[in-house]
């Protein structure tokens, strides 16, 4: 039985692709192998849009181990150990049913990264929501927490850290993003490339069911008002399932008898086996009566096409398969060999002895569509801010509207619902600069930092490209760590638009200059297209996951403000740009201007002097500043102590709101004890550094000498009550 | 040399972290799979943390009925050392050797965070090391650790010193305002009458090591050890 039209425009593919795929099979095709195809070319799994312009990123240098297009991102870290780390999107789903939405979020990169070899050792996510007066998001925004920290807490990974903001551009489409850090060592990595003829193919995992089918199609198309009836497609976890197939994969991974590995996540089997097959020049036979399901009757269709969780797809070695079956059974998880490796090097699928689908697999993989999508490159805004207007606010209550604001809260209500400390190696948990976790059994470290500015990206994408990239940067070095290599998420509008294209090309190119500038290089990542509903799009939102090591446990810092009496030095020159700043936003509602200038010689020149601060012990604790300015970091780093500041009022100063709000970047505070502040001074001299040294820590006072002065416990309170008077009120 | 049993069943996930505190104090410990029938000769058995049969159907309650637990029961029985943490805690209760139930947190949330306790009672293995009306930092993570009891049971308990610990701010004020999940009289341990068997929401292994956090916990590892 051939398809037709409707049928056609229903697995989202056009005229165009559907002549394609005709000429690929030298026929026309059946409903099946049309829905394979639609698995397979949709812009969630075949980047079609994106590619051409994602190759223009650094992926390589002498740490890398595993660059893009793996389950996840491989570095090198020393003594034989490895980093696999990656993030992800689960944007649509959360939307429509946020808890399983954020959940199978979590499933799905935590399988990205134990599929290749690694333990995972820590959970890290960038949520995005619409404006807290807008009637959804308190339930998205409880839904989503409660997913997350539902999943993690479970299979017993720490979450230890992200991003929680909130602006009006996310109203109809939240963004979810989830990263995974996993640890490995190097000489054991598992790829998913296939080797081998008439190599047994094993399902392992959890039963296939109906849930989740087109999830990935649903993923690649915008909302509209009947998006509430997409909620079959989202798929639901069980993170116990999850955690018994995390156990069982490492102990199998212990011996050699795996060949390749792949998780079943977007598109499921489907996916799962043409990745393998086309990586190895391969082709697969599967018979389709072997698949383990769960509901009775399941179609081919709807097994190839199924998006259940906590699957997995193993290409086993001769005579292995009884060893390998001992341990999924005492696991109590299926294993079941439902096919083999061909020299044929096409998908064919069997089910009641028929052949039911036979696809040459290069169609599905590189021969998939590429597009060059138009774009148009957005002029940058010049517009300058009429710094006058501010003179009515009072300095001091500017700094409270920022710290009670819902994007500079305190975010406990958040982070106490996630198990931050499960596994024991948990050093520092989310609220400083990055996450800190040890390496088991080490005397070392890695940092991680998950990073947006969409406000940046928006006013001028290329900026804001370099700009995320640089205040990663700026995170890790700010707890102590070498900068080493970042995954990300580009989160955009539907890439048919080129101006949304154009957003998407330039933060790319801002992006890649940056990495190429501080030899931080992407490793992993992943594209998120048609945020948009009825037709308009998110703010241009990449988010940026990225990865330090620490040597040395002793010389970890965070924010914490540590003894009174000690001087507070700020690193970097401080201009005064206002443009697209929280001050501007949160106190006058304005989203004017451009964003900073990056400086990238300064931002490295800054970041490296400031680490050897740190590694020296002169540097005792360190805050970088971003969103808000250097009056916001000093806030925080006497909210976090508990102890004040005394902020001098620098002379020949024009406008105190642009020297204390502004946002320029690549600056630090640092506190340095007095005794070695000549130290400090001389260093940075040394190597050319701007300081200024602006404070000095104190009791229970926080304030600027002849301008206001307020006690650091009030500021305290101030911080932590906006999610909790949000939550209450029903 | 102190023999430990950690028993580890699908879906523990605090098995490590109490297996390293151990060894860190010369414990002689085996990880015991669940599936297991015999249990080795071990002065101290450990329920670990974690979310056994992923807490389907009642935290702890399949738990309860695995192999290994009918070996758990009759060593806890004749008088063997027993700690339940976390989920330990809640299979403790679920197969009948403690008394009690542990509800679903007063905040229907899951709480993860470092609290106070104070203790209450030294005069037991598990507490020895530390000192009476001593303020304890620990960390929780749960989700059903609100402690209920009858009024008969509660006052046996508080008779009979048999609530080591209980939630208490900086200060040691055991109130309201001090019990994160809603646990009756801020309990967050208990006994049950021979004082071999203990069962805690607060994780002791948690804060076994200064890099991390505090030592608080390692104290009850130490006293058993005395």
């Amino acid at each position: 039985m051939t398809v037709n039209k409707d049928q056609i425009e229903a697995h989202g593919l056009t005229t165009d692709e559907y002549k394609k795929i005709k000429e690929y099979l030298g026929r026309d095709s059946n409903l099946l192998e049309l829905g394979i195809f639609s698995a397979m070319w949709n812009e969630h799994c075949s980047y079609k849009s994106s590619k051409v312009h994602l190759k223009k990123l650094p992926t390589k240098n002498n740490i890398v181990i595993q660059g893009p297009g793996e389950n996840a991102g491989v570095i090198d870290i020393g003594d034989e150990d490895a980093i696999v780390f990656k993030i992800e999107s689960h944007n649509h789903p959360s939307f429509i049913e946020p808890y399983q939405g954020a959940a199978t979020g979590v499933g799905g990169i935590l399988r990205d990264v134990f599929t290749m070899g690694a333990r995972p050792i820590a959970l890290m996510n960038s949520i995005h929501f619409g404006s807290p007066k807008n009637h959804k998001t308190k339930n998205l925004l409880s839904g989503v927490v409660s997913g997350i920290g539902g999943y993690g807490n479970s299979v017993g990974i720490p979450t230890v850290g992200g991003e929680t903001k909130f602006n009006d551009t996310y109203n109809e489409n939240i963004l979810v993003n989830a990263m995974a850090i996993g640890l490995a060592d190097k000489n054991k990595i598992f790829y998913s490339k296939a080797k081998g003829l008439n190599k047994a193919v094993v399902y392992v995992g959890s039963k296939t069911g109906r849930d989740g089918i087109h999830g990935a199609t649903m993923a690649s198309a915008e909302f509209d008002e009947n998006s509430e009836e997409k909620k079959p497609t989202v798929q639901v976890g069980d993170p116990f399932t999850e955690k018994l197939l995390l156990e069982a994969c490492l102990e199998l991974m212990k011996d050699n008898s795996i060949i390749s590995i792949q998780d079943m996540g977007a598109a499921g089997l489907t996916s799962s086996s043409i990745e393998m097959a086309s990586k190895g020049k391969l082709g697969i036979e599967l018979d389709l009566n072997k698949v383990p399901c769960r509901e009775n009757n399941m179609t081919p269709y709807e097994m190839m096409l199924s998006e259940s969780q906590e699957r997995m797809l193993l290409i086993l070695d001769d005579n292995k398969e009884e060893e390998a079956k001992k341990i999924f059974d005492k696991w109590d998880l299926d294993f079941v060999v439902i096919g083999k490796t061909t020299d044929t090097n096409r998908l064919i699928l069997n089910f009641n002895t028929k052949k039911v689908a036979d696809i040459p697999i290069p169609a599905l993989a590189d021969k998939a569509p590429l597009y060059e999508r138009k774009y148009i490159l957005k002029k940058s805004k010049k517009e300058k801010i009429d710094i006058n207007n501010f003179k009515k606010i009072k300095i001091d209550d500017a700094l409270l509207k920022i710290l009670s604001s819902p994007n500079h809260s305190n975010k406990n209500w958040i982070t106490d619902q996630y198990d931050q400390s499960v596994m024991c190696d948990t050093i520092q948990k989310s609220g400083g600069d990055s996450a800190v976790v040890r390496i088991h059994n080490k005397n070392k470290a890695i940092a991680i930092s998950v990073d947006s500015s969409a406000s940046y990206c928006k006013a001028n994408p290329k900026t804001g490209g370099k700009q995320i990239v640089a205040e990663n940067w700026r995170n890790l070095i700010s707890v102590g760590a070498k900068p080493m290599a970042i995954t990300n998420c580009l989160n955009f509008g539907s890439p048919e638009k080129p101006e949304v294209m154009g957003e998407f090309v330039d933060c790319i190119n801002g992006i890649k200059e940056a990495c190429e500038f501080l030899n931080f290089p992407v490793v992993s990542g992943n594209v998120s297209f048609y945020n948009e509903t009825k037709s308009k799009s998110i703010d241009p939102t990449p988010v940026i996951g990225g990865i330090g090591i620490i040597n040395d446990l002793n010389k970890v810092t965070n924010i914490k403000t540590k003894k009174s009496g000690n001087l507070i030095i700020v690193i970097g020159k401080t201009i005064g740009h206002l443009g697209q700043s929280a001050f501007l936003y949160e106190n006058f509602s304005m989203k004017d201007g451009p964003p900073p200038e990056i400086n990238l010689l300064n931002e490295k020149n800054n970041g490296l002097a400031v680490l050897d601060l740190i590694k020296k012990g002169i540097a005792v604790s360190v805050h970088d500043i971003s969103s808000g300015g250097m009056l916001v970091s000093l806030a925080e780093m006497s909210i976090s102590s508990g102890l004040g500041l005394k902020i001098n009022k620098p002379k020949k100063l024009k406008n105190f709101y642009e020297y204390f709000f502004g946002e320029d970047q690549g600056r630090y505070v640092i506190e340095v004890s007095k005794n070695s502040l000549v130290n400090a001074e001389l260093f940075l001299k040394k190597n050319n550094i701007f300081y200024e040294t602006i404070a000095e820590v104190q009791n229970d006072t926080f304030e600027i000498e002849k301008l206001f002065s307020i006690k650091t416990k009030d500021l305290q309170i101030c911080n932590n009550q906006w999610y909790n008077n949000y939550n209450a009120i029903n | 040399m102190m023999k430990s049993s950690v028993i580890v069943f699908p879906g523990s996930n605090c098995d490590r972290d109490v297996a390293v505190a151990l060894k860190k104090l010369q414990f002689k410990n085996s990880m015991i799979w669940h599936k297991e029938t015999e249990l080795p000769k071990s002065d101290l058995i450990v329920l670990p943390g974690g979310f056994s049969y992923g807490d389907y159907l009642r935290s702890g309650a399949i738990a309860a009925k695995s192999n290994i637990l009918s070996e758990v029961i009759s060593a806890g029985k004749k008088g063997s050392l027993i700690l339940g943490i976390c989920n330990g805690f809640q299979i403790l209760i679920e197969c009948g050797l403690l008394k009690g139930a542990l509800l679903r947190n007063s905040g229907l949330k899951f709480i993860s965070k470092d609290i106070q306790v104070k203790i209450l009672s030294n005069k037991s293995k598990f507490f020895n090391k530390y000192k009476l009306d001593e303020i304890l930092k620990l960390n929780i993570a749960h989700n059903e650790g609100n402690y209920f009891t009858s009024k008969e049971h509660l006052d046996e308990l508080e008779d009979n010193e048999l609530i080591p610990i209980k939630y208490c701010d900086e200060n040691g004020n055991i109130n309201l305002k001090s019990n994160p999940n809603g646990s009756i009289n801020n309990i967050a341990g208990i006994f049950n009458n021979k004082k071999n068997i203990l069962g805690m929401m607060p994780h002791p292994e948690r804060m076994s090591d200064k890099i991390l956090s505090n030592e608080s916990g390692l104290g009850l590892f130490l006293s058993l050890m005395n």
